[in-house]
C-alpha cells in the first residue's frame, strides 16, 4: 500500500515538472521562459497557387525546427513561436483577395502575441496589408513580393508608391528575394542572349504582373528587342485564342508573360501549345510567380514546355543550393516532407530565419524592439547569400536565374543581369 | 492574302466556336427563364460540371489518345450521352432541392438561393479536382483543314494558294464543335416545335395557371425544363473539355456570364434570340480580344448589354414572357 502511494507521488512530481519544461534548461532571457511569440503567415493556402503556399509554409516550419535543434530546444531568446498559417485566396476565385488579406493583418494586429506578419506570396496582397502592420508598427517580412514598388520609387511604379503604404512614415517591410525591376530587365536582356528578336508582351493587370511587364517593356525598347505587341489579359478568362492569333500575326518570336499560376500563365502556355505557336516556333518566357513544378501539372504535362519554356527566378532552386545552410534546407524539407520543396520555399526559409534572428537579438515580446531589431539585420547569412536589409528593406544582394523548361525539368541555371546583352557570355556557359 | 485579312478570318472562326459553345448554355439560361421567370445563375456551373463529369468518365474508360476508330464513333457518343443525362439530373436535382420549394415565394429569394447554389458547386469542384488549372487530354483528333491536300488543291483551282496563310487553321475540333451544336440547337427547335411536352411547355410559359386548368402537369413542364437545359449545359461543357483542352473550378462563372449576356442580349426567353446573342457575343469577344485588346472586352460586351438594356430593353429578337414557337 505505501510502496503505491510513494509512487503515486513520484508520479505527480513528474508531471508537474514535466509541465514546466524549459525552466531549466532554456538561456539567455529569464523573462522569457515558456512565453508566446506569434508569427502569422498570410498567403495563398487554397486556389491555384495552393501548392506554392503549402510548400512555403512546410519550409517556414521545418526552419523554426532547425533553429531549436542548433539551441538545444528552445525558440529565439527562450520564447516559444508558433506559426499561425492563414490563407488569403477567396474561397470564390481561388486567387488572392484584398478583402481577405486585411482581416489576416488585422487579426495580428488584434492578437497581443502577434509579432511579426509574415507575408504575402502576391504583390497586389501585400498593398494592403502593408498599410495595416504600418500603422500597427508591427514588423512583416514576405517570402516572395518583388513588385519593386512596395519598398521604393521606381521609373514604372505607380505615383507616391511607396510611402503611401507607410502612413508611419517608418519603415516595417522586408525583404530577401529579388524584385521585378531587376528581373523584368534581367528576362529582356536574357531574351536578347537567347536570340530571340521579336517579343510579345502579356501581363494579368496585377500588380505583380503588370510592373514586371512594364520592366520588361522598357528595358527591352532600351536594348533593341523589338515589342510586337502588349496586351493585358483577365485573369478568368478562359478562351485566349484571338488574343493567340494576334501574337501569331504580329510575328513575334516570343512571348513574355506577367503571370502568376492562377492568374492565366498556365493557359497562356497551353492554348500556345493547342494552337500552334510551338510549332511556328514562337516561345514562351515568364517570370518567378511560374517558376514551380505544380506549373507543368496544370498544363496537362511537362512535354508540352520542354523546349519552348523558359522561367526566371530569383536565385539558385532549391535543389541546387550550393550553401551549406541551402544543402540543409533541401535535404531537410526532402526527409521531412518527402517531397520536392516549391522554389519559393526557399525565400519561405530563409525569411523565417531572419525573423528568428530579430526575436533573438530583441529578446523580449515588444514589437518595437523586434521591429527594430529586424531593420538592423546585417551580413545575414542566408540560403543563397549573406544579405543586410538595405533603408527601404529590401536585401542588399539579390540575382536572378534563368532556366530553360527541358527534360522534364528545369534545367541550364545561369545567372541572369539586365546587361548581360552586351556580352551574353553569362548565358553561353 | 495579307496577314491582316488573314487575321480577321481566323477571327471569325474563333468568334463562330465561341458563339457555338455559348449558345449551349445560353439556351438554359432562357428556357428555364421563360418558364419560371427565374435567372438560374448556377446554370454557368452545370457547364463545368460537364467538363469535370466527362473528364472523369473518359478517365475511367481510359481510351487511347486521340480516339480512332470504334472509340470515336461509339465511346464518344456514349460518354456524351452520360454526361447529357448525369448534368440533367443534376440540374433537376437542383430545382427539386433549392428552387421548387421557394415557387411561391418572392422573385428575390430563388435568385439569391441561385448564386448561394453556384458557390457551392464551385466549392465542391474545387474539393473534388483541385482549385487549379485542369487539364483536359487530347481526346479529339486534331487535323488542319488547311493543310489537307484535297482542300488545298480545291481553292488552288479558284486561283489561291491556302499554303501561304499562316494564321488560318480550321480543324476538326471546329468542325466537332458546330457539328455538336448546330444538331442539338435544331433538335431543341424542333423538340419545342413539334412534340407534345414542347407544347406542354410553351402553354405553361405562357400562363402557368392556365396550362394547370387545362390539365398539364406544369411541375413535370418545369422539371423537363430543367433537366433539358442542364444536358445541353453538360454536353457544352464536355465540348470545350475536348476543344480547349483544359478549365478550371471557376470557369462556369465566366462562361455562364457571356451565356448569361448572350440571353439577354437576344431577348431572354427567347430560343432564336439565345442563339442569335450568342453568336454576337461570341464574334465581339474574339474581335475585342485582338482588335481592342482583351483587358477591355468585358467593357465592350457590357457596354453593348448596358446600351441595349436603355434602348431596346427586350433585346434584339424581343423578350417573351413564353418559350415562342419558333
Amino acid at each position: 500500500m505505501r510502496m503505491k502511494r510513494y509512487l503515486g507521488l513520484v508520479l505527480l512530481i513528474t508531471i508537474a515538472m514535466m509541465a514546466m519544461p524549459t525552466a531549466n534548461h532554456s538561456g539567455k532571457t529569464v523573462s522569457a521562459q515558456g512565453e508566446k511569440i506569434k508569427v502569422y503567415t498570410s498567403w495563398p493556402l487554397s486556389g491555384g497557387t495552393q501548392a506554392v503556399g503549402e510548400s512555403m509554409l512546410k519550409a517556414a516550419e521545418l526552419a523554426l525546427a532547425h533553429y531549436k535543434e542548433d539551441h538545444d530546444g528552445a525558440g529565439p531568446a527562450g520564447f516559444e513561436v508558433e506559426i499561425v498559417g492563414l490563407d488569403d485566396a477567396s474561397p470564390t476565385t481561388g486567387a488572392w483577395d484584398g478583402t481577405i488579406e486585411a482581416e489576416n493583418a488585422q487579426r495580428c494586429v488584434n492578437d497581443p502575441e502577434c509579432m511579426v506578419y509574415f507575408g504575402t506570396y502576391n504583390s497586389g496582397a501585400a498593398k494592403v496589408s502593408m498599410v495595416i502592420t504600418n500603422e500597427a508598427g508591427i514588423a512583416q517580412i514576405t517570402p516572395a513580393n518583388s513588385y519593386a514598388g512596395l519598398t521604393r520609387a521606381c521609373e514604372t511604379c505607380a505615383e507616391g508608391e511607396p510611402e503611401i503604404y507607410r502612413p508611419s512614415g517608418e519603415v516595417n517591410y522586408f525583404r530577401t528575394n529579388g524584385t521585378d525591376d531587376f528581373q523584368g530587365p534581367s528576362d529582356a536582356a536574357w531574351a536578347v542572349c537567347l536570340g530571340f528578336e521579336s517579343v510579345y508582351i502579356l501581363d494579368d493587370t496585377q500588380a505583380y504582373g503588370k510592373g514586371l511587364a512594364d520592366e520588361f517593356e522598357r528595358h527591352a525598347e532600351e536594348i533593341g528587342l523589338e515589342v510586337a505587341g502588349r496586351a493585358s489579359v483577365e485573369s478568368t478568362d478562359i478562351d485566349f485564342r484571338a488574343l493567340l492569333t494576334d501574337v501569331l500575326a504580329s510575328g513575334a518570336d516570343l512571348v513574355f508573360g506577367g503571370f502568376v499560376l492562377d492568374s492565366g500563365g498556365p493557359q497562356v502556355i497551353q492554348q500556345m501549345n493547342e494552337l500552334g505557336l510551338f510549332e511556328e516556333d514562337i516561345y514562351f518566357m515568364g517570370p518567378d510567380g511560374m517558376a514551380s513544378p505544380a506549373l507543368f501539372d496544370q498544363i496537362g504535362g511537362v512535354e508540352i514546355a520542354n523546349d519552348y519554356v523558359y522561367i526566371s527566378f530569383p536565385g539558385p532552386l532549391p535543389s541546387t543550393l550550393e550553401s551549406e545552410k541551402g544543402v540543409r534546407f533541401y535535404e531537410g524539407y526532402v526527409d521531412t516532407y518527402d517531397e520536392e520543396p516549391d522554389p519559393y520555399s526557399v525565400y519561405a526559409y530563409q525569411s523565417m530565419m531572419v525573423i528568428l534572428d530579430a526575436i533573438e537579438r530583441a529578446g523580449v515580446a515588444d514589437r518595437a524592439a523586434i521591429l527594430e531589431a529586424m531593420r538592423a539585420t546585417t551580413d545575414f547569412e542566408g540560403l543563397s547569400a549573406t544579405f543586410s536589409f538595405d533603408e527601404n528593406g529590401d536585401a542588399t544582394v539579390s540575382g536572378f536565374y534563368g532556366y530553360a523548361v527541358g527534360d522534364d525539368t528545369f534545367i541550364d541555371g545561369t545567372l541572369i543581369t539586365p546587361t548581360m546583352h552586351e556580352t551574353c557570355e553569362v548565358a553561353s556557359d | 492574302m495579307s496577314i491582316d485579312n488573314q487575321v480577321f478570318i481566323q477571327n471569325v472562326i474563333i468568334g463562330l466556336t465561341v458563339g457555338g459553345y455559348l449558345a449551349l448554355i445560353a439556351l438554359g439560361y432562357t428556357m428555364v427563364y421563360g418558364i419560371i421567370e427565374l435567372i438560374n445563375f448556377a446554370h454557368g456551373d452545370l457547364f463545368a460540371f460537364g467538363f469535370f463529369i466527362s473528364l472523369t468518365i473518359f478517365a475511367e474508360i481510359n481510351p487511347e489518345i486521340p480516339l480512332h476508330g470504334s472509340d470515336l464513333y461509339f465511346t464518344l457518343p456514349a460518354v456524351a450521352l452520360l454526361t447529357m443525362l448525369l448534368t440533367g439530373s443534376l440540374n433537376l436535382a437542383i430545382d427539386q432541392i433549392a428552387y421548387k420549394p421557394l415557387r411561391k415565394a418572392p422573385r428575390l429569394a430563388p435568385l439569391l438561393t441561385a448564386v448561394g447554389v453556384s458557390f457551392m458547386l464551385e466549392a465542391i469542384y474545387a474539393i473534388w479536382k483541385g482549385p487549379i488549372q485542369i487539364p483536359y487530354p487530347r481526346y479529339f483528333p486534331k487535323e488542319d483543314y488547311m493543310e489537307n491536300e484535297h482542300v488545298i488543291s480545291f481553292f488552288s483551282k479558284l486561283g489561291m494558294d491556302i499554303t501561304e496563310w499562316r494564321i488560318v487553321s480550321f480543324t476538326t475540333k471546329d468542325l466537332f464543335l458546330f457539328g455538336v451544336t448546330i444538331p442539338l440547337v435544331a433538335l431543341l427547335t424542333l423538340f419545342i416545335d413539334r412534340t407534345r411536352i414542347g407544347k406542354a411547355m410553351r402553354a405553361s410559359a405562357q400562363d402557368r395557371e392556365a396550362a394547370m386548368m387545362m390539365g398539364i402537369n406544369v411541375n413535370r413542364i418545369i422539371a423537363t425544363t430543367f433537366f433539358v437545359g442542364g444536358a445541353l449545359a453538360g454536353v457544352a461543357g464536355m465540348v470545350w473539355g475536348l476543344y480547349i483542352n483544359s478549365g478550371r473550378f471557376t470557369m462556369g462563372f465566366e462562361a455562364g456570364l457571356m451565356a448569361f449576356t448572350s440571353a439577354v442580349l437576344g431577348g431572354i426567353g427567347n430560343i432564336r434570340g439565345a442563339v442569335l446573342g450568342a453568336f454576337i457575343i461570341g464574334m465581339i469577344k474574339a474581335m475585342s480580344d485582338s482588335y481592342i485588346g482583351s483587358e477591355w472586352t468585358r467593357v465592350v460586351i457590357f457596354g453593348i448589354l448596358i446600351l441595349m438594356l436603355v434602348f431596346r430593353p427586350s433585346g434584339i429578337l424581343g423578350s417573351t414572357q413564353s418559350i415562342e414557337k419558333l
